[in-house]
């Protein structure tokens, strides 16, 4: 069986004087791997450069067989082909685009966004499957933070991705609702069978979701 | 009276071509400076502001040298194509779009910096390409602010002088658009073609800025 994650990847980032030096390598065979670490750690520019959206210096990206980026080869597959579910930090919803838009913005890929109403069975899913049917009608603003997760989470597994790469998919919440939203997330993973990559600075999610622990520091993975 | 009428069509011709054009070019340029670092960004941002600062007739005397009959450009497209723009209305629309260009570049640029990265990021892993992102989510974003650097070029380009009348001339009926005519009618002392044209060209502008404030308090949430 071929590794969910293989990565091995270099990348040297420069802002103003400060230097930061990503130098990882991780295989990971299980469902669910939770990469653990403070904030600067190099979290969020690991599952950027997974998702495609930062091109490392050196080293290959292989996902579930595929190579989606090798230095050597010049190979560095676009984000929009890579085939994944992004689940931001703040859940970068598009704010000009009520709820049902938003869920159904992958399945368009022209230069029109979904009409209002857009309808199509698998976002009618999505709304009754999260309970965002009531205010499928709304803009993001207009939601609450739960809403919002689940907004933002339909809309990454509507394209059904090959994996999620979710972004300290909790910071944004209130703590009461963080222990719900986890659950409810650990049984929609179970159910869609769909493998994951978390990053995360809060222990919790780490004893929740954590198949495999990965510890980051300085760029590096510690364990 | 029926003569006053004649600038002002071309005017808004004039303008309305020049606006038009402004909108292409000012967006595109606006959008590369905003999303690309490049070097001599800082330098091309400077030139491209540069007829905001620069006295309108300095500018005319540019556009003389490069699409005169002598110029390179003029030269080339009269050689092959039998274009001649000085001392048309074309030209003047030339000279309309460069003097309010930059009134378009730095609205459109504010715009486009002001929508987050993470956004256009966000719809790039969902599946759309780089054309899509620009027409499904930046520029839905920053329309509101465009638009309302867009009005205020037009009421620029509607005013302009200079440089029109050094490259377009002052031609009756052809080249004479709204500004140029005030300054003939007031020059032959026709003064009430003057009142009629000032009164008009005063009407348009505070219809223009009008709808340009409703429009700059850019709500992110359009």
């Amino acid at each position: 069986m071929s590794a969910v994650f293989d990565v091995q990847i270099q990348k040297t980032v420069r802002s103003g004087a400060r230097r930061f030096e990503l130098d990882l390598h991780f295989k990971t065979t299980a469902q669910r791997t939770v990469i653990y670490g403070p904030s600067g750690a190099g979290k969020s520019l690991t599952l950027q450069a997974i998702a495609g959206l930062l091109k490392p210096d050196a080293g290959q990206i292989v996902v579930q067989g595929q190579t989606l980026f090798d230095a050597k080869q010049s190979l560095d597959v676009p984000s929009r082909m890579r085939g994944f579910g992004y689940l931001f930090q703040d859940y970068a919803l598009f704010p000009h685009l009520n709820v049902r838009q938003n869920i159904a913005f992958g399945l368009r890929r022209g230069w029109l966004n979904p009409p209002a109403a857009v309808a199509e069975p698998e976002v009618q899913r999505w709304l009754q499957a999260f309970e965002l049917e009531a205010v499928a009608g709304q803009r993001p603003h207009e939601l609450s933070g739960g809403q919002r997760q689940r907004t933002a989470l339909a809309r990454a597994l509507v394209n059904q991705p090959r994996a999620l790469l979710l972004d300290e998919p909790f910071a944004a919440l209130d703590p009461e609702l963080r222990a719900r939203m986890r659950e409810e997330l650990l049984a929609l993973l179970d159910r869609l069978q769909i493998p994951m990559l978390m990053i995360t600075h809060d222990p919790e999610d780490l004893a929740c979701f954590g198949q495999v622990k990965l510890l980051i520091a300085e760029g590096r993975i510690q364990s | 009276m029926d003569a006053a009428w004649v600038p002002l069509l071309l005017s808004l011709k004039v303008a309305g071509c020049a606006t038009l054009l402004n909108l292409f070019l000012g967006v595109g340029a606006g959008f590369a400076l905003a999303r690309y670092r490049f070097p001599g960004r800082d330098l091309l941002d400077a030139v491209l502001t540069l007829p905001m600062v620069l006295p309108p007739t300095v500018l005319g005397y540019y556009l003389l040298v490069l699409i005169g009959k002598k110029g390179p450009l003029g030269a080339w497209l009269f050689d092959h194509f039998g274009i001649q723009l000085i001392f048309t209305w074309q030209g003047a629309v030339i000279a309309a779009t460069l003097v309010a260009f930059p009134l378009v570049l730095k609205s459109a640029r504010a715009a486009f910096e002001g929508v987050d990265p993470q956004l256009e990021r966000a719809a790039r892993v969902l599946g759309l390409g780089e054309w899509a992102v620009f027409f499904r989510v930046s520029l839905p974003m920053a329309w509101r602010g465009i638009l309302a650097g867009v009005l205020l070029a037009f009421a620029r380009a509607l005013g302009e002088f200079g440089a029109t009348l050094m490259v377009a001339g002052s031609i009756p009926g052809r080249t004479q658009t709204l500004s140029v005519a005030v300054y003939e009618a007031v020059q032959a002392g026709q003064d009430d073609t003057a009142n009629f044209l000032v009164l008009i060209t005063s009407l348009t502008c505070i219809l223009v800025l009008l709808s340009a404030g409703r429009l700059a308090p850019a709500r992110p949430l359009a």
